[in-house]
């Protein structure tokens, strides 16, 4: 039995493939090559596309839907979705802004001016809470992720709206005698030319994927979202990974909203409308499957990076927003029936290879359980 | 290839080849249909009834092979193109939609139409026949998610019924009627036959089956091994051709003694899960010692799978409890009861045993990712060395603990599951059905291994439906009927005994 197994390691190429196939080098790193695309396209449209203070801008662009999708991508990967990241983007924002002015104790007679770092802390703390619930309606009520978030999306939005009667917080700047400046920071300070909004995604990326490749978090949100049943059996605790993700999404949404109100200087009760939308956009450009259990950081960056460099390129050669949306939507589009193709391949091809008993009384199999069989989760 | 000149066959499946992948799961049959009589199909589970039948009625295409109905070459497009050739087929998986009604399931894909709509009146009134045919009081406004099993087995076969079909094949179709409902459709069986309707009959039942039957077919590993008219034959002949001579799946290890009883099944019950308030486990109580085989048999729906279920934690339990060592582990989760040596390898592996996006090294690291982590991070090369040391142990054919786990045979697929349970070094392996859709070879194998471990200490406890597998490896034998023990025997024990216990065939 073992000399088999040897001739069938010689005889059948490994997963990842040894020969050059120029279509499927295409397929897997269509994300990439699209992001190259978009860039020489741009670059020869217009003057202004190809520089580093563009690329830069560009970039803080990018930071937002990133870090978004980061969060976005935990959860499809668990074959979730979360449709209140833009709506916790605004609370978040939102509530920064409220306590950038100084919170009132009415029964102490004190105003309280809490610094910028705790501002942000409380703001992160807020995110998570809102992905807690998302979790908790989710893992622990068996509410529809879709439905779960969705209704969660409405209820931040609203409260963002309620605090602020629906205006926006414009003096975010604090005042040095009162030792709560620094917001602007965010937005604006660059960490050797690099704006800090583009070195919070990097880092998030990083930490992201260091999660995913190398710790136990990562190798059972990977199984729970490939075969939820299959990792609970394997002793995944398969809850709380659930939960973790929306807490997880939650955080980076704060944190995308702390930068993004600080890169506008103002806190608006409708800022990040739609923008979980972006994010899963980017996510699924990057190749991840909604189904769950197949993604990664580096794709979902490329993502968001070919939709990023996209708008910010019509904008620049002035093509209207309006034909702006339709190009995003066939982007979005090609990408989903490309990773269908991608899937396809990769469920289709192993049967080729597969098993091929040796025994001269072969052949037992079930009707309804083909060996090559690829079950629906 | 010339149509077979039998006149007496109305359908004939000649040279039928069916492979999936690489493995065959029938390899050239040849089987008649007789006119107006009820032919039944003898065979073990995974023998390739199923399969066969599918094929007569359109569901799957051959991959090589004819039909031929009434003297002529055919080839169906679908179930509905054998359909309107007058085969129907009531399937072993009910296939009825809950949330409709039992008139609107009835007539689902067909429904009667009028100028305007549907034709409510009419479908009701026939569907109202169909049920007082049947003997059975259902109105046919009732959803098929308010009836019990048996019922909406009932619903099934009217469905079937409603077609008007000549040849009617009936796979399990009594796997949850009770005693009277199958009197019931043996009668109405005998009627349709006298209208000179041909049926085609499956059942693990044989004794059943027997009674009714006017020509018997036994099915083995994809091939015909013996046809019968039923006046000739009796249960023992159906039996030895069911089994064959045994493929040596190995014998139970000896020259080590048992230890401790390792664990201890104290009066566990568990409740259907439908909802039906029914014990599908009833006051269940096993002991098993380490280094002990013990092979569960039982008929489907004796409760084998809710058993090893709840003793693992999957499903609760509705009474008694489990003790591992003798420490009580009912209230645990599954992953506590891995980590103190308790774990199970499920029936249905596509399903609940393998993460098909992962690849093969990291679905056999994935229980016991703990034994790989230093710290907050998993060690690449600890890892490496674990599922490398599995393949090895497990003797899994395959690239490499990076192929993809779609690429490996279902054989090696199963190993994968065995193997990553038996990497976490367990104390008490349970096994539902490890054989299921895995060659001869590679079952042999699974056995090999699973005598090597208990020789080493391991209690094992594997479930089957497959009699020959009781007889290999197992040093005791329990039977399972209607969520209770019905009997238990040693090695010793022979096929008719184990089989009469089980309730399918009662052997003077």
């Amino acid at each position: 039995m073992t000399d088999v197994s040897q001739a069938r390691k010689q005889s059948s190429p490994s997963a990842g493939g040894e020969g050059f196939d120029l279509a499927k080098l295409l397929l897997e790193g269509r994300a990439f090559f699209a992001l190259i695309v978009i860039i020489v396209v741009f670059s020869f449209l217009s003057p202004y596309y190809l520089s580093v203070a563009n690329f830069l801008t560009m970039a803080s662009h990018v930071a937002i839907f990133g870090i978004l999708a980061v969060g976005m991508l935990l959860v499809i990967l668990n074959g979730g979705i979360d449709l209140s990241v833009g709506s916790t983007l605004g609370l978040a924002g939102v509530v920064a802004g409220f306590l950038m002015q100084g919170v009132t104790l009415t029964w102490l007679g004190v105003v309280l001016y809490p610094p910028v770092w705790v501002v942000a802390v409380l703001a992160c703390m807020l995110g998570a809470v809102v992905g807690l619930i998302n979790g908790v309606l989710i893992a622990r009520f068996k509410v529809p992720a879709f439905v779960a978030t969705l209704g969660v999306m409405y209820m931040a939005r609203g409260l963002a709206l309620l605090m602020t009667s629906g205006l926006t917080y414009n003096n975010l700047g604090g005042k040095p005698e009162l030792g709560n400046t620094g917001f602007d920071a965010l937005g604006f300070n660059r960490l050797f030319g690099v704006p800090t909004g583009v070195v919070v995604l990097a880092v998030i990326a990083l930490i992201g994927s260091i999660v995913l490749n190398r710790t136990a978090f990562g190798r059972w949100l990977y199984a729970s979202g490939g075969n939820e049943r299959a990792a609970e059996l394997s002793g995944v605790p398969v809850k709380t990974v659930q939960i973790s993700v929306y807490v997880l999404s939650g955080i980076c949404a704060a944190i995308a909203g702390l930068i993004l109100s600080s890169q506008l200087t103002s806190a608006g009760p409708t800022a990040g409308t739609t923008y979980e939308l972006t994010a899963i956009a980017a996510v699924v450009i990057g190749g991840a499957a909604l189904t769950g259990g197949r993604g990664n950081i580096r794709g979902t960056l490329l993502g968001a990076f070919v939709i990023g460099f996209l708008s910010d390129g019509l904008v620049i050669i002035g093509i209207s927003s309006y034909w702006q949306t339709v190009f995003t939507g066939a982007v979005i589009v090609l990408a989903v029936l490309l990773n269908a193709v991608q899937y396809r391949r990769r469920s289709k091809l192993p049967s080729a290879t597969g098993g091929q008993p040796t025994s001269q009384k072969r052949g037992k199999a079930e009707a309804a359980n083909p060996a090559q069989g690829k079950t629906a989760r | 290839m010339k149509p077979a000149a039998n006149g007496d066959a109305v359908l004939s499946a000649r040279n039928i080849v069916m492979s999936y992948g690489g493995v065959h799961a029938l390899r050239g049959v040849n089987f008649d249909i007789h006119r107006g009589k009820v032919t039944t199909l003898f065979g073990e589970n995974g023998a390739g009834k199923s399969t066969l039948m599918k094929i007569l009625s359109g569901v799957v295409t051959p991959t090589s092979g004819d039909i031929v109905l009434d003297g002529n070459l055919v080839s169906f497009s679908s179930s509905s193109d054998a359909r309107d050739r007058g085969i129907s087929i009531i399937h072993q998986e009910l296939s009825l939609a809950p949330n409709l009604s039992v008139r609107d399931n009835i007539f689902m894909g067909r429904e009667l139409r009028t100028r305007t709509g549907l034709d409510f009146a009419e479908e009701s009134r026939q569907a109202r026949a169909l049920m007082a045919d049947l003997e059975e009081d259902i109105d046919p406004m009732t959803l098929v998610e308010d009836l019990r099993l048996g019922q909406q087995q009932i619903v099934e076969i009217a469905r079937a019924l409603s077609v008007d079909s000549r040849i009617l094949i009936m796979d399990e179709p009594t796997s949850a009627l009770s005693a009277t409902e199958v009197e019931v459709l043996f009668k109405v069986i005998r009627d349709l036959t006298s209208r000179g309707v041909s049926i085609v009959y499956i059942s693990h039942h044989l004794e059943e089956a027997l009674q009714i039957t006017d020509y018997a077919v036994v099915l083995r590993d994809g091939a015909i091994t013996a046809t019968a008219e039923a006046r000739d034959i009796d249960l023992e002949w159906i039996v030895r051709n069911m089994v064959g001579e045994n493929f040596d799946l190995g014998s139970p290890p000896t020259g080590h003694a048992f230890g401790d009883v390792a664990l201890s099944i104290e009066d566990v019950s568990v409740v259907d899960t439908s909802g039906s308030g029914y014990s599908v486990v009833d006051h269940l109580s096993l002991d098993v010692k380490a280094g002990e085989i013990v092979c569960i048999y039982g008929l489907m729906g004796a409760g084998r799978t809710e058993l090893l279920e709840a003793v693992a934690g999957r499903v609760p339990m509705a009474g008694g409890r489990a003790l591992l060592e003798g420490e009580d582990v009912s209230g645990l989760s599954i992953a506590q009861r891995i980590a103190k040596g308790l774990v199970l390898v499920p029936e249905d592996r596509q399903r609940d045993g393998l993460v098909q996006t992962m690849t093969v090294g990291r679905n056999l690291s994935l229980a016991s990712i703990e034994a790989f982590a230093k710290g907050l991070f998993l060690s690449r090369t600890r890892e490496r060395g674990l599922v490398e040391d599995s393949i090895r142990k497990v003797t899994i054919k395959t690239a490499g603990g990076n192929a993809m786990i779609g690429s490996l045979s279902g054989g090696n697929q199963q190993k994968v599951v065995i193997g990553k349970m038996l990497t976490t070094n367990p104390k008490v392996i349970l096994l539902d059905e490890p054989s299921r859709g895995i060659d001869v070879g590679a079952k042999a194998e699974v056995f090999r291994l699973l005598s090597e471990r208990a020789a080493q200490g391991l209690a094992v406890i594997f479930s089957t439906s497959e009699v020959n597998e009781c007889l290999s490896i197992a040093h005791r034998i329990v039977v399972m009927r209607r969520g209770r023990i019905s009997a238990q025997f040693g090695a010793n024990a022979t096929k008719e005994q184990i089989m009469a216990a089980s309730g399918e065939a009662v052997v003077a």
